[in-house]
């Protein structure tokens, strides 16, 4: 069977037409990942067990002639920030080298549950900390599309597992942009949905009033379809939102003639590289034929977004991590004589300098005497900085820009300097401060042949909008 | 503002990390150069802006009710094995880099 561009639907009905078995196809896509994954590095782990039972489960089922759930004999990747029952789980980071959760996150069991074959676990930025892959602490991923190049982070494994045919789709997670920006570097879809619309139980925790589970896939309808798998309220997660799940699947092919695209002055200014400029500039204008009216606006507070996240978001990290003490799960120094030197030690040796420089700033962003110059100032921003999409989304139904300032860099050239790397997600953190959603779809190349990715914004809770314009968008491209 | 290196101490001590001479001076240089960037948000007059903690309060179920009545949804009632039951013992100790039957064991807590 053909894994390029290999989509839900195309590998569901081939499984339930038993014109090939899904033990079959997984064994296909564990081939894929032997011959390719040594240069790529999108995996950590492999649950072959796992993968081949359920496999086997939905292969039963067909030959009972019953009708196998929405991702029936789906082979997936499932990135290492989500909890899985009895599968190392790592969230990048060496300080859980062999941690083996006692549960699933709801996320992952609600793909099973449909039928998903979970072929392992996606290689990420230390607890999605980064925007290149590059601070995993196992290995960097490298982009498929260019092997001297990053993937994007956090989520790079999931997005380069999807690039490379080596998954049908993955769920990766996005705080600061750590789906979209992969996804737009890579090539593929990515969608981080409102926030509270996928249950975050079981998502290993970095920043938890910006941290999104989403799909990332090869076709926007396979973003749909798993998406309408795991959202929904979820009763282990208290902002998990009261909201009706519609079918986004079938609310793909409603009309995109007459709705008010925006179009946010701040998103093309200096920073914005001439080759992503122009393709995305071209891909408004193929909206714009397919009907809808582009409308130019501003969302003044955009400059501040980056500052208002690197304070909140390392704030609320330096409060997640401080669970990584040694004590019940996780590495443990060796050789210490007392509790605190045993904590401190674990610590040291168990995280990367990434991880260590948000844990730094966001503790001294909390301490007394900062906490209302910094983190406090920080979150008033923010209400600014909703306030503008708010304001905005009276007037337009969405949003279009770039999803980041330029294609992928390569390999080493930002990791000298945090800020620069900060600055990458420019495009990015707005939404995850607003928690409104966004997706990345592929909308051209650079000259080397670089992918680059359009940004759809919309308001809460209208994933609809956002899909069906992307659908749109993507369908008038073929 | 400008971080000294007490500063880099202090709060390495508060966040538990135990860092070299060297991750000190890197830590000193990094957070300097990211704290005067951060600065520009000073720019900003948000004497009068309310602080957001949570998105959710923005949006979501229940927006005719007020105050926690919003989130009344999220609630469970008090009881013993409300959502699940507790995990079994060997199970939650399975992770744990030393204990014994019962409890995770940990160094003596050492008095200064």
């Amino acid at each position: 069977m053909d894994l390029k561009s290999l989509t839900i639907d195309a590998a569901r009905s081939a499984v339930q037409e038993r014109r090939i078995t899904a033990v079959e196809l997984a064994e296909a896509h564990y081939a894929r990942i032997q011959k390719e994954d040594g240069q790529i590095a999108a995996f950590l782990t492999l649950s072959k067990e796992r993968a081949l039972e359920q496999a086997d489960r939905m292969d039963r089922m067909a030959a009972e002639g019953k009708p196998l759930p929405p991702l029936g004999g789906v082979p997936v990747g499932i990135k290492d920030v989500m909890s899985t029952r009895g599968v190392r789980t790592t969230a990048g980071s060496r300080i859980l080298d062999r941690y083996v959760p006692a549960y699933d996150c709801t996320a992952v069991a609600r793909m099973e549950a449909a039928g998903a074959v979970v072929l392992g676990k996606m290689n990420c930025d230390e607890f999605a900390m980064g925007s290149s892959n590059e601070n995993s602490g196992y290995h960097p991923v490298r982009n498929p599309r260019d092997l001297s190049r990053v993937p994007g982070g956090s989520s790079g494994g999931s997005a380069a597992a999807v690039a490379a045919d080596m998954a049908v789709v993955t769920l990766g997670s996005d705080t600061g942009g750590s789906i979209r920006q992969p996804a737009s570097f890579c090539g593929v879809v990515g969608m981080m949905p409102t926030y509270g619309r996928v249950s975050r139980y079981g998502l290993i925790a970095f920043a938890s009033s910006l941290d999104h589970i989403g799909p990332l896939a090869k076709t926007v309808k396979d973003a749909a379809t798993v998406l309408r798998t795991i959202a929904g309220r979820d009763p282990m997660d208290s902002t998990s939102a009261e909201v009706p799940v519609p079918d986004y699947v079938a609310e793909l092919e409603k009309p995109v003639r007459g709705l008010k695209l925006g179009v946010p002055k701040e998103y093309f200014g200096d920073g914005l590289d001439g080759e992503v400029r122009q393709a995305v500039e071209a891909a408004i204008g193929r909206l714009q034929g397919l009907g809808c009216e582009i409308v130019p606006l501003s969302l003044p507070h955009t400059p501040y977004a980056i500052p208002a996240y690197y304070l909140i978001a390392t704030a609320e990290a330096s409060s997640n991590l401080a669970r990584y003490d040694g004590v019940r799960y996780g590495q443990r120094a060796r050789g210490v004589k007392t509790l605190s030197e045993m904590y401190r030690r674990s610590r040291d040796q168990g995280f990367g300098a990434e991880v260590k420089r948000r844990i730094m700033l966001g503790t001294y962003a909390l301490s007394a005497g900062y906490y209302d110059a910094y983190y406090l100032k920080a979150q008033k921003v923010r209400t600014l900085l909703t306030r503008d999409f708010e304001e905005a989304f009276r007037k337009v139904d969405a949003m279009v820009t770039p999803t980041s300032p330029t294609a992928a860099f390569r390999l080493g050239e930002k990791s000298n300097d945090p800020l620069s790397m900060y600055l990458a997600d420019i495009y990015t953190v707005t939404a995850d401060l607003a928690g409104i959603p966004g997706i990345s779809i592929p909308c051209g190349e650079t000259q080397e042949k670089l992918p680059i990715g359009l940004q759809i914004l919309g308001k809460h809770f209208d994933e609809a909008t956002v899909l069906g314009i992307a659908h749109a968008y993507e369908q008038a491209q073929s | 503002m400008k971080v000294t290196e007490q500063d880099v101490a202090y709060v390495a001590e508060l966040a538990n990390l135990d860092l070299s001479d060297e991750e000190r001076r890197a830590m000193l240089r990094d957070l300097n150069s990211i704290l005067d960037y951060v600065d520009r948000l000073n720019e900003l007059d948000t004497a009068d802006v309310p602080p957001m903690a949570q998105v959710s309060e923005r949006y979501g179920a229940g927006q005719a009710k007020q105050g926690s009545e919003r989130f009344a949804y999220a609630r469970r009632a008090d009881m013993v094995a409300g959502l699940r039951k507790s995990l079994p013992r060997a199970e939650a100790l399975a992770n744990a880099p030393d204990a014994d039957e019962e409890f995770f064991r940990v160094p003596k807590v050492i008095e200064r």
